[in-house]
C-alpha cells in the first residue's frame, strides 16, 4: 500500500555532493507535511525529485498511485502537483493573471471564460486580485510569494509544494500567508511545505521530517520533534546538553 | 512629388520586407534561435507556390490555402526532428545546424527546380494600379502592404489574447518554470516554428509574385530580414513591421538618388541606427 505521493529509496548525487540518500517517506491525501533542515540540506532538490526537473539515480516516485518516475515535469504537473519557488521566478515580462492564465489553460486544462473566473477567484484567495494587471516583474517581494502561490494553485493542484514562501516576510505578512495556506490546506489540498520559519510551519502542519545531508533524520508529530536533541543540535547548531 | 512617390512606394516594399522578418522575429522571440535559413524557406515557399500553380492551375494567392498549412507541418516536423535537439545554453549549434539547412535546401531546390529565375502569373493583379491624389500606386504592393499589417496584427493578437500566445510567452520567459506549469517545450517550440514558417509562406509567395527568384536569393531576403527585426527592435512585432517601412523607404529614395544605391541606402540606414540605438528603435520594454 503506497500513499497519495511515496518516495521509495530516492537517490540522487551530483559527483561526491549527495543531495537525496536513499530517501523514503509517503504523504497521506489530505495531509499537511513540513519538510526542516540546515541549508544545503537537500530540500529542494527533494522537490525537484519529486515534480521531474531532477530525475534521481536510483528510488522511484509514486504520485496518485502512478509510477512517475520517468514522467517528464509538464506530464507530472498536469498530473497534479505543482510548487512555488523559494526564489519567486514569475514569467516577469507577463501580467499577474496572465503568470495566473498559463497555469490554468496549460496546467489545470481550463479554458475560455472558465479559465478566466478560476484564476480570479484564487487571485481573490491570494489577495492579489488589484494587482492583476500589473507585469509580475513590478510586483514587491510578498506580492511574488503570493504570486508563486497563486501560480501553483491555478495549476490546481492535488499536491501543492511550497519553497520557503514565508522567508524574508514581515510578522504581519506572514499571518496573513499563514491563514491563505491554511484555507488551501482545509479546502482538501494535500501540502509539502519546506519552511524555516518555524511558527509559520508549525501553524499549518500534521507532521514533520527533518532532512539533512539528503537524508531523512526524523520524522513525527511536530512539536515533539522539534523538541528532540538531534534536531536541536543538527538543525539549530545547538549542543543538546547546552 | 517623385520624393513623396519614392517614399510611398517605399513603405509598401517595406510591408514585403516585415513579411520576410514576421517569421524571424517570432522564432528569436520565443525560442532565442536565429534561423539562418530563413531567407531560404521564404524562396522554398514561392517555389512550392509555383508548384501547386502549375500543377493545379490556380491563382497564387489561392495557392496560399495549400502552402501555408504545408510550410507550417513542414515547420513542425522541423523543429520536433532537428531544430530541438540543438537548442540549450549555446548559440552556436543552432546557427551552424540551420546554416547547413540552408546550403541543403538551396542545392535542393537548384536540383529540383534549376537555376532558371521563375516567377508566379498573377494575371492583371501584377499590373493593376489605382490613383491616389496624383500618386499612381500599385494594387499588388498595396495588397502586399495590407496583408504584412494583417498578419502582424493577427500575430500580435495570438501572443496577448490566446492561450497558446500566453504559452509562447511563458516558455520565452522561463522555460524551466513553463515545464512545471505542464508546457512541454519541444510542442510549444514545434508550433511556433509552424506559425512562423506559415507566416514565411505568405512571404515566398508574394516575393514570387512581385519579382523574378531563383534558388540563390535566400541569402539576400534574410539580410532585409534581420534589418527590419533590428531596426524594429527585437521581440517587438510592430516595431518589426516599422522597421520593415524603414528600410523599403531608405532604399526607394536611395535609389531616387541614383539606382545603384538601392540596397547600399538601406544598410546605411541600417548601421546608422544601429550605432545610434544598438537596441533597435522600439525594443520591448521588460519587466
Amino acid at each position: 500500500m503506497t500513499a497519495f505521493l511515496q518516495l521509495d529509496q530516492v537517490t540522487k548525487s551530483f559527483g561526491a555532493v549527495t543531495v537525496a540518500d536513499e530517501l523514503t517517506y509517503g504523504v497521506e491525501a489530505g495531509e499537511a507535511l513540513g519538510v526542516i533542515g540546515p541549508n544545503g540540506a537537500g530540500k529542494t532538490s527533494m522537490f525537484n525529485l519529486i515534480t521531474g526537473t531532477l530525475q534521481p539515480n536510483s528510488g522511484k516516485v509514486h504520485f496518485n498511485g502512478q509510477d512517475v518516475t520517468s514522467m517528464n515535469a509538464a506530464k507530472r504537473c498536469r498530473s497534479g502537483m505543482a510548487r512555488s519557488f523559494q526564489v519567486p521566478q514569475p514569467f516577469s515580462g507577463m501580467t499577474v493573471f496572465e503568470n495566473a492564465m498559463v497555469a490554468a489553460t496549460q496546467a489545470a486544462g481550463l479554458s475560455g471564460h472558465e479559465a478566466e473566473k478560476f484564476c480570479l477567484e484564487v487571485l481573490e484567495q491570494t489577495e492579489l486580485l488589484d494587482r492583476a494587471n500589473t507585469l509580475a516583474g513590478g510586483l514587491t517581494l510578498l506580492g511574488r510569494k503570493r504570486l508563486e502561490l497563486t501560480r501553483a494553485l491555478c495549476a490546481r493542484p492535488k499536491l501543492l509544494m511550497l519553497d520557503e514562501i514565508a522567508g524574508g516576510l514581515t510578522e504581519a505578512e506572514c499571518a496573513s500567508l499563514v491563514k491563505t495556506i491554511k484555507d488551501i490546506h482545509a479546502s482538501g489540498v494535500t501540502i509539502i511545505w519546506i519552511e524555516h520559519v518555524v511558527h509559520a510551519l508549525l501553524a499549518v502542519v500534521d507532521r514533520l521530517i527533518v532532512i539533512d545531508f539528503g537524508k531523512k533524520i526524523a520524522e513525527g508529530e511536530p512539536h515533539a520533534i522539534m523538541k528532540s536533541p538531534e534536531v536541536q543540535e543538527i538543525y539549530l547548531g545547538i549542543e543538546a546538553d547546552a | 512629388m517623385e520624393w513623396v512617390n519614392a517614399v510611398v512606394q517605399g513603405t509598401l516594399l517595406g510591408g514585403l520586407y516585415a513579411l520576410f522578418a514576421a517569421g524571424l522575429s517570432l522564432i528569436f522571440g520565443v525560442m532565442r534561435l536565429v534561423n539562418i535559413a530563413h531567407g531560404d524557406m521564404i524562396v522554398l515557399g514561392a517555389y512550392l507556390g509555383l508548384s501547386v500553380t502549375a500543377i493545379l492551375g490556380i491563382h497564387p494567392l489561392m495557392a496560399l490555402i495549400i502552402v501555408v498549412p504545408c510550410m507550417a507541418v513542414i515547420g513542425y516536423v522541423l523543429q520536433r526532428s532537428i531544430l530541438n535537439q540543438t537548442l540549450g545554453g549555446d548559440l552556436l549549434p543552432p546557427l551552424l545546424v540551420t546554416f547547413g539547412l540552408s546550403v541543403i535546401l538551396q542545392n535542393a531546390l537548384l536540383e529540383i527546380y534549376t537555376a532558371d529565375p521563375q516567377k508566379m502569373n498573377a494575371g492583371s493583379l501584377e499590373t493593376a494600379s489605382v490613383s491616389v491624389g496624383g500618386l499612381s500606386l500599385g494594387v499588388l504592393p498595396l495588397l502586399t502592404f495590407a496583408i504584412a499589417v494583417a498578419v502582424i496584427a493577427a500575430l500580435q493578437w495570438t501572443f496577448y489574447r490566446t492561450a497558446l500566445g500566453r504559452a509562447f510567452r511563458a516558455t520565452s520567459d522561463n522555460q524551466e518554470i513553463a515545464q512545471l506549469m505542464g508546457l512541454n517545450r519541444r510542442h510549444i517550440f514545434g508550433l511556433a516554428m509552424a506559425l512562423a514558417l506559415g507566416v514565411t509562406a505568405i512571404a515566398g509567395i508574394m516575393l514570387g509574385i512581385r519579382t523574378s527568384f531563383d534558388p540563390s536569393i535566400g541569402g539576400g531576403r534574410l539580410i532585409f530580414g534581420f534589418e527590419a527585426v533590428i531596426i524594429g527592435g527585437l521581440g517587438n512585432l510592430w516595431g518589426t513591421l516599422a522597421g520593415g517601412v524603414i528600410l523599403g523607404v531608405a532604399q526607394t529614395v536611395g535609389a531616387k538618388i541614383d539606382p545603384g544605391w538601392q540596397l547600399l541606402a538601406g544598410h546605411l540606414v541600417f548601421l546608422a541606427i544601429l550605432a545610434v540605438r544598438p537596441n533597435g528603435l522600439f525594443p520591448r520594454i521588460s519587466g
